[in-house]
């Protein structure tokens, strides 16, 4: 085999990786529309505000600096202590919970019964007002996240695969936070597929996504539920946080995010959680194959954005439900 | 009576609208919010910082107070020509649009409004030629003399010969990272290089295509037209495939503290052009700190002082208050308007005399600006990240650039420019 051949796979496996990368923020997106039927526009803005909270905490930064020293005339910065990861990440997580419970309480509930259009817009102005909260809380720098989780080609894969294509081939190149990624998004898939299959508030989730009014008849709490579910949403955009805030720093571009995973959620429907993962592998692998094959050579590149979205336009031309989304059958 | 009454409404009117002649008023088109507010604050408050301590220690400029008027843009180009629209009837003095996107909105209205635009290290490149871009300037230099001082120090390091080396340019999928994509091609073709474009869209923080045709095709040397997290993600994508840093070069716009420090050790050595100095080792600083920041008047919160963008901001504010020393000096008078402005920025003069009495010796480039040439001397020189110290170094002199290449695509873009919009370049 050619050199180009094993270079076309090294694009596959790092499309692959990019998809898992995707399927990471469309997670959020995914388990909040099951269980409210909500498109929580904010989703990528929660990833922001847990990745600027985790370091903020981490880096033992004073919340609301700006403010402080602006209202009372200080010079305050740091608390001059590190907080250890572990306990920055379990910080951060409290925080996400709390921030559910808000979003139910002073928004969620005065919302119930309208309709999935005024939600939607309603973290619409969620999402700005996040923004702006995360940098009154943690200022608009660029921070350094270090979780510990290494960068950098993987160079054990790239020595035991040189010998592959010959002299113009240099091993394959798999980024090792890409790998981690792989494993923390198979690991958190799973562990929400138990959780949602053999857990009781795992049942009452579920029921909830099938029928709000009969999850309410046999007493389960709406409102205890979509605490729950904004609360696992925020951890699974913390996640999605650390591992896109590692390639580029914690900053508000963040939020942008987002856009990379809307194509997933087209594709792989916008209530299927095995959906989001297997339809973030098919745009991460089509769109980089697209551009090795295609848009660099012939298109002059930068093509992945667009053609992501074309991807996802062509599968919802003959499933308009996703792949694997609930088709809604409505009777007169 | 009905119509004194409409003429006294109208009388009435035209005196709350009509600016306050009261002031020097220059509006500042940041962005302090939004996805590349990194980049915005700083250069926001070095703007700002700079006419405040003029105001707190000069009483002003000729006795007259500055007023920086700020408006938040979002680094968005509709949100930019509001601001425009909204603060023109100010009194504007001159717009600095921050954005090559808000320029090119900006030229024909600006031009029409006879106000002019100052666009330091960005926008339409052409726009040096001022006998068509009459109210446009660029100076002290622009995209196409950035491309030929990053190919000129790749002569210096490589004795002078380039041919058969390869050279990719990573850029921003945009009017900006296009610019100097004509130029680098002129310049392969006089130099033999083999030069490979590969353009990341917005925002950037997905560049994992190019850096893997990067490591297959081998070039040797990287040359980036990035902004925002386009910048600190390229930098991490080049540490990860271990691409040398000292290979990889940036313009001015990918070449400040928040572009390498998220990826800490591994952006040693990285370089990026600079168009001012380095650091906070100036004079201006004790003044800055003293007038401005110990009382409590800093537009931000003083922890920017001696950052490369923040000092940038410096730079574009003392160019402004120096033109408006040579329009008040040309017209006379010190409360001078929009077209005095135009024409102190077409006479303006830097020395270094005049730097070293502004405390600002070696900060920028001296240089004389001309209706022939708004795009003045076209230098700069190259910085090295020093990661262990976490600071800039300036490793060069500042540079010039090859006009024999740049030039006539000067030339004949501002021509086309005239063409299109039937004006006849002219210095009267």
């Amino acid at each position: 085999m050619s050199a180009g051949f094993y270079f076309g796979v090294e694009v596959f496996l790092n499309g692959l990786m990019s998809g898992v990368m995707y399927s990471l923020v469309a997670l959020g997106f995914v388990l909040i529309f099951k269980a409210s039927g909500v498109f929580n526009y904010a989703q990528g803005v929660m990833a922001l505000f847990a990745a600027l909270t985790l370091v903020g905490v981490q880096s033992g930064q004073v919340p609301f600096a700006h403010l402080i020293n602006a209202v009372f005339g200080t010079n305050v910065q740091h608390f001059g202590w590190e907080v250890p990861t572990f306990f920055a990440l379990l910080i951060a997580l409290a925080v996400m919970v709390l921030f559910a419970v808000l979003v139910e309480k002073f928004v969620l509930k005065h919302l119930v019964n309208q309709e999935p259009i005024i939600l939607f817009m309603a973290t619409i102005g969620l999402a700005y007002f996040m923004e702006g909260f995360g940098d009154l809380m943690w200022g608009a720098e660029i921070k350094k996240l270090d979780v510990g989780i290494p960068q950098g080609g993987n160079l054990w894969i790239e020595e035991s695969t040189a010998f592959l294509g010959g002299d113009g081939f240099y091993g394959f190149y798999l980024d090792t936070l890409d790998i981690y990624a792989t494993v923390i998004a198979a690991i958190l898939v799973t562990s929400l597929v138990l959780f949602s299959k053999y857990t009781k508030t795992g049942r009452a989730l579920r029921a909830v996504a099938d029928d709000h009014q009969a999850a309410l008849s046999v007493g389960i709490s709406l409102r205890a539920i979509w605490v729950i579910v904004w609360a696992i949403a925020g951890f699974v955009a913390l996640v999605a946080g650390i591992m896109w805030g590692s390639k580029s720093g914690v900053q508000f571009s963040l939020s942008l995010i987002a856009l990379k995973a809307l194509p997933v959620l087209i594709l792989g429907g916008f209530t299927s959680i095995p959906g989001a993962i297997v339809g973030g592998l098919i745009i991460g692998v089509g769109e980089k194959m697209f551009e090795f094959l295609i848009g660099a050579p012939f298109l002059g590149g930068a093509t992945e954005n667009w053609f992501a979205y074309m991807l996802a336009l062509m599968f919802l031309v003959f499933r308009p439900q996703g792949l694997f989304g609930e088709k809604i059958i409505e009777r007169v | 009576m009905k119509l004194t009454k409409i003429a006294a409404i109208a009388a009435a009117a035209m005196t709350v609208a009509s600016p306050v002649l009261a002031d020097l008023v220059f509006p500042s088109l940041s962005y302090r919010t939004g996805a590349y507010a990194a980049g915005g604050i700083p250069f926001a408050d070095g703007y700002a910082d700079y006419m405040t301590m003029l105001n707190e220690r000069d009483g002003g400029i000729g006795g007259v107070m500055t007023r920086v008027i700020e408006c938040e843009t979002g680094f968005s180009t509709e949100k930019g020509v509001e601001c425009y629209e909204s603060t023109k009837g100010e009194g504007a003095l001159v717009y600095q649009p921050l954005s090559t996107g808000i320029t090119y909105q900006l030229i024909p209205k600006a031009t029409a409004d006879g106000i002019p635009v100052h666009s330091m290290g960005y926008g339409r490149t052409s726009a040096a030629n001022g006998k068509v871009f009459r109210n446009v300037f660029n100076y002290p230099v622009n995209y196409w003399n950035g491309a030929s001082i990053a190919v000129n120090h790749l002569l210096d390091i490589n004795g002078g010969d380039i041919s058969g080396k390869k050279v990719a340019l990573i850029y921003h999928n945009s009017a900006y990272g296009k610019e100097p994509i004509r130029t680098l091609q002129e310049l392969a073709k006089k130099h033999s290089f083999e030069l490979t474009e590969l353009a990341v869209d917005h925002p950037g923080q997905e560049q994992k295509s190019q850096w893997l045709q990067i490591r297959r095709e081998r070039p040797d040397y990287v040359l980036m037209w990035g902004w925002g997290v386009m910048n600190q993600v390229a930098i991490q994508e080049a540490a990860n495939i271990r691409f040398p840093m000292e290979n990889f070069i940036g313009v001015w716009w990918s070449g400040a503290e928040i572009d390498v420090l998220p990826s800490g050790d591994a952006s040693h050595g990285y370089k990026a052009l600079a168009f001012t100095g380095v650091g906070a080792d100036y004079p201006i600083y004790a003044e800055i700190q003293k007038y401005v920041v110990d009382t409590g008047k800093a537009a931000g919160d003083g922890n920017q002082l001696g950052t490369v963008i923040y000092n940038r901001g410096l730079y574009a504010a003392m160019l402004a208050a120096e033109a408006v020393r040579k329009a008040q000096e040309i017209s006379g008078k010190m409360q001078i308007v929009a077209s005095d402005m135009r024409d102190g920025m077409e006479a303006l003069e830097i020395t270094e005399e005049r730097m070293t009495e502004l405390g600002m010796p070696n900060f920028g480039p001296t240089f004389k600006v001309s209706c022939e040439n708004h795009g003045g001397p076209g230098t700069a020189a190259v910085a090295q990240w020093d990661a262990g110290a976490k600071k800039w170094n300036l490793i060069t002199d500042f540079a010039s650039s090859d006009m024999s290449v740049i030039q006539p695509l000067i030339d004949a873009d501002s021509a086309a420019y005239a063409a299109e919009n039937n004006i006849t370049p002219n210095c009267n």
